[in-house]
């Protein structure tokens, strides 16, 4: 407990040296809230295990290790650092260490009117820096999530999009977050995603490192506005190296007649803590929430999902499906809430998770909170082995006990991906699950 | 006479969660006919199917199946269905997430495989599938589905037939396959069975209906009830058995 209090304190002192550093140079109304946002951290405190929403994810670890928040400039990589990480051609912004890498990110190539930068940049030009205002730090709930918190009071960087209205972005844009593991570096990436009104757009996120050596911790947020009628599809790939430490939310908010697709791949980091949190904020916008976890070793990831209906004739499709092997541990919790008034919802939640071993353990919570009555509202969740009845059923076709459990595996998986549009994307992440669950070609 | 028995089962005792379900089951199938398997609800046929295929919860207690003269039991599922034995579910089993042309070509190259046969690539597969799939009057749209997956009961018992076709084994045991269907996909079932049927392979044709048996003629009809083959008999007992029922048959049975 002391532990965890200390380590609270050091980033208390982190962020007065922080503030009074020239690194952190910002807007005031951003001053203003990051002090704000270290005032509420330091309330909150990490969490335990013995509030709710942490009961099956210790964040000790973190808590006591001593993480960095490094002063000096980040170090130059070469483009071969970042190379297998990159999916196609389209525009990138790279982060490292949670600062914009200019020499590795390509932003320029992007279609007249669609602003890519570094989200430093855009906070020191005047016209991009009054649209951030209007958004930025406005939907991640740093007033409840400590982490959440103190990622808002160290923004200082990340990426920042901005798509007009009616504008496409025709290739999907990436964005790579990478760590270099130097000096055990916490960084704290910010990204704001603004689609504008009738606009559409395809956002690739992948979380890296570049060294498999000493422990890192990256705690990101980023924040996602899909305008009215905008069609959004957003990937995330987390892939950081077993040592390392993930936590990061992902806040989006969705007006009328709006469509966001959120597909996620988590297959890194020793401990992973991802909380996708989706409002529904206009009439007939549509959500869809993919996602799948793959987890060996000793890894440790938790998803916790928020979607808020809170306007009428709101669709929202969540399907998470996890495979579990060796010693992991995988958790899911899914929450809905039905505002009053939000009638006619129609919301599905599935959750499947495949245990390959016998100490793997995964936990499914589903949580609907219904406050109209005029809703559809389904959801299941199943945690198992391998089904005996599939299982027979394959080999009663002639093929072999382990052939037809990679090919059941790897269907929990495929499941997931079937419903990523992005060819290009898709293939990559086909490859990164084939890679892990180590089946053959298709 | 022997050399073309395909399948010899002999006194073929099974039990599932403890329960005797088969008690003395004889059957002899050569290469060439086609043998359809009546009887009640519960009487232990689709049992027999599955433990002809390798069904991992039923237990056999008694006796002994020869395919091809070699013992059945001896070699695990894949082997048998590689050796050319197929059984057409009357439950089909749905996969999320493996598309059917994934799964069926997975299994056509674990059966080439084990021939010594090359595998077929995706494009070479997919030619060979478009013939088959004329036949059952199916268009390509199934191959992307996930196996059975939100499919039809009737569509279910058609993929099987599918199936059947791509895989062609030496001993089909069809369980119910034609139950469900609308009558043009009977037909067509019917007909695809038909095709098949070579002198060096065998149908078991296990049925609630004459009507199947209206369109492949067996050679002969056999009764399952209470866990035993007790009456066999040529086409003509099949049209017995639908104006009578089962209960004089029984009593036959207790009486004997
Ligand atoms: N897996 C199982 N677990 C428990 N009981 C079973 C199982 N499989 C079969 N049985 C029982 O064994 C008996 C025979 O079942 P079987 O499925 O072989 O009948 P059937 O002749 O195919 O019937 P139907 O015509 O209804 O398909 C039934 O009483 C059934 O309940
Ligand atoms: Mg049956």
């Amino acid at each position: 407990m002391s532990d965890v209090a200390s380590g609270t304190e050091r980033y208390l002192a982190d962020f007065r040296a922080f503030a009074h550093n020239g690194a952190a140079v910002a807007p005031a109304w951003l001053k203003e809230i990051r002090e704000s946002a270290i005032a509420r951290f330091a309330e909150l405190g990490f969490p335990t295990t013995k509030q709710e929403e942490w009961r099956f994810t210790s964040v000790a670890a973190i808590a006591e290790t001593r993480f960095t928040h490094p002063a000096s400039p980040i170090p130059q990589l070469g483009p071969r650092a970042i190379e297998p990480f990159l999916i196609g051609g389209g525009p990138r912004v790279v982060i490292v260490d949670g600062h914009y890498a200019a020499e590795l990110s390509t932003a320029s190539s992007t279609p007249k009117g669609v602003r890519v930068s570094s989200l430093a940049a855009a906070l020191r030009t005047d016209g991009d820096s009054a649209l951030a205002r209007g958004h930025l730090t406005r939907y991640a709930r740093w007033q409840e999530s400590p982490f959440a918190a103190l990622n808002t009071a160290f923004l200082v960087d990340g990426a920042f999009v901005h798509v007009p209205a009616d504008a496409t972005l025709e290739q999907p844009l990436e964005i790579l977050y990478l760590a270099t593991g130097r000096e055990r570096t916490v960084s704290h990436p910010r990204t704001l995603v603004v689609v504008e009104r009738g606009a559409r757009a395809a956002i690739v996120e992948t979380f890296a490192g570049v060294a498999e050596g000493g422990p890192y911790w990256t705690n990101a947020v980023s924040e996602v506005v899909v305008g009215q009628g905008a069609h959004v599809e957003l990937y995330r790939v987390q892939r950081q190296g077993p040592e390392s430490f993930q936590i990061a939310t992902t806040q989006s908010r969705q007006e009328r007649d709006s469509f966001l697709g959120v597909h996620v791949l988590t297959l890194g980091a020793g401990l992973a803590r991802h909380d996708i949190n989706a409002v529904l904020d206009g009439a007939g916008a549509e959500l869809i929430l993919n996602g799948l976890y793959l987890l060996n070793g000793a890894q440790h990831a938790d998803h916790h999902t928020v979607i808020d209906h809170a306007q009428p004739r709101c669709a929202s499709h969540e399907f998470f499906n996890g495979v579990v092997g060796e010693r992991a541990h995988g958790v899911f919790n899914g929450r809905i809430i039905v505002r009053p008034g939000a009638q006619r919802t129609d919301s599905k939640q599935t959750n499947n998770n495949l245990l390959l071993s016998t100490e793997a353990r995964a936990d499914s919570q589903p949580q609907l909170e219904i406050y109209a009555d005029d809703v559809k509202c389904t959801h299941g969740s199943t945690v198992g082995p391998i089904d005996p009845m599939q299982l027979y059923y394959l080999r009663s076709r002639g093929l072999s006990p382990e052939t037809a459990r990679g090919i059941l595996t790897y269907g929990f998986g495929a499941e997931i991906l079937g419903r990523m549009r992005h060819p290009e994307v898709r293939a990559q992440m086909d490859r990164l699950v084939r890679e892990r669950l180590g089946e053959g070609r298709a | 006479m022997t050399e073309n028995v395909l399948l010899q089962v002999q006194d073929l005792h099974a039990t599932v969660e403890g329960r005797e379900v088969l008690r003395g089951v004889d059957l002899t199938v050569r290469a060439g006919e086609v043998h359809a398997i009546m009887g009640p609800n519960g009487s232990g046929k689709s049992t027999l199917a599955q433990v002809l295929a390798g069904h991992p919860a039923y237990t056999v207690t008694a006796g002994r199946v020869l395919y091809e003269g070699k013992d059945l039991f001896g070699m695990p599922p894949e082997e048998r269905a590689r050796e050319g034995v197929f059984l057409a579910f009357q439950y089909p089993v749905a996969i999320r997430g493996i598309t059917n042309a994934y799964f069926l070509r997975s299994a056509v190259n674990a059966i080439r495989k084990h021939r010594g046969q090359e595998e077929l690539g995706p494009v070479e597969f997919m030619d060979a599938l478009e013939a088959k799939l004329e036949v059952i009057g199916w268009d390509s749209s199934y191959l992307t589905r996930p196996v059975n997956d939100g499919f039809s009961g009737g569509e279910k018992k058609r993929n099987e037939i599918l199936q059947l076709a791509v895989l062609d084994p030496k001993l089909a045991i069809l369980d119910e396959t034609d139950s469900g269907l609308d009558i043009d996909a009977l037909k067509t079932v019917a007909q695809t069975v038909d095709k098949l049927r070579r002198p060096d392979n065998a149908t078991i044709l296990v049925t609630h209906y004459y009507r199947i048996l209206t369109h492949i003629a067996p050679d002969v009809v056999h009764v399952l009830a209470g866990g035993r083959i007790v009456k066999s008999g040529g086409k003509e007992l099949a049209l017995e058995l639908e104006e009578k029922g089962y209960d004089w048959l029984r009593e036959e049975a207790t009486v004997a």
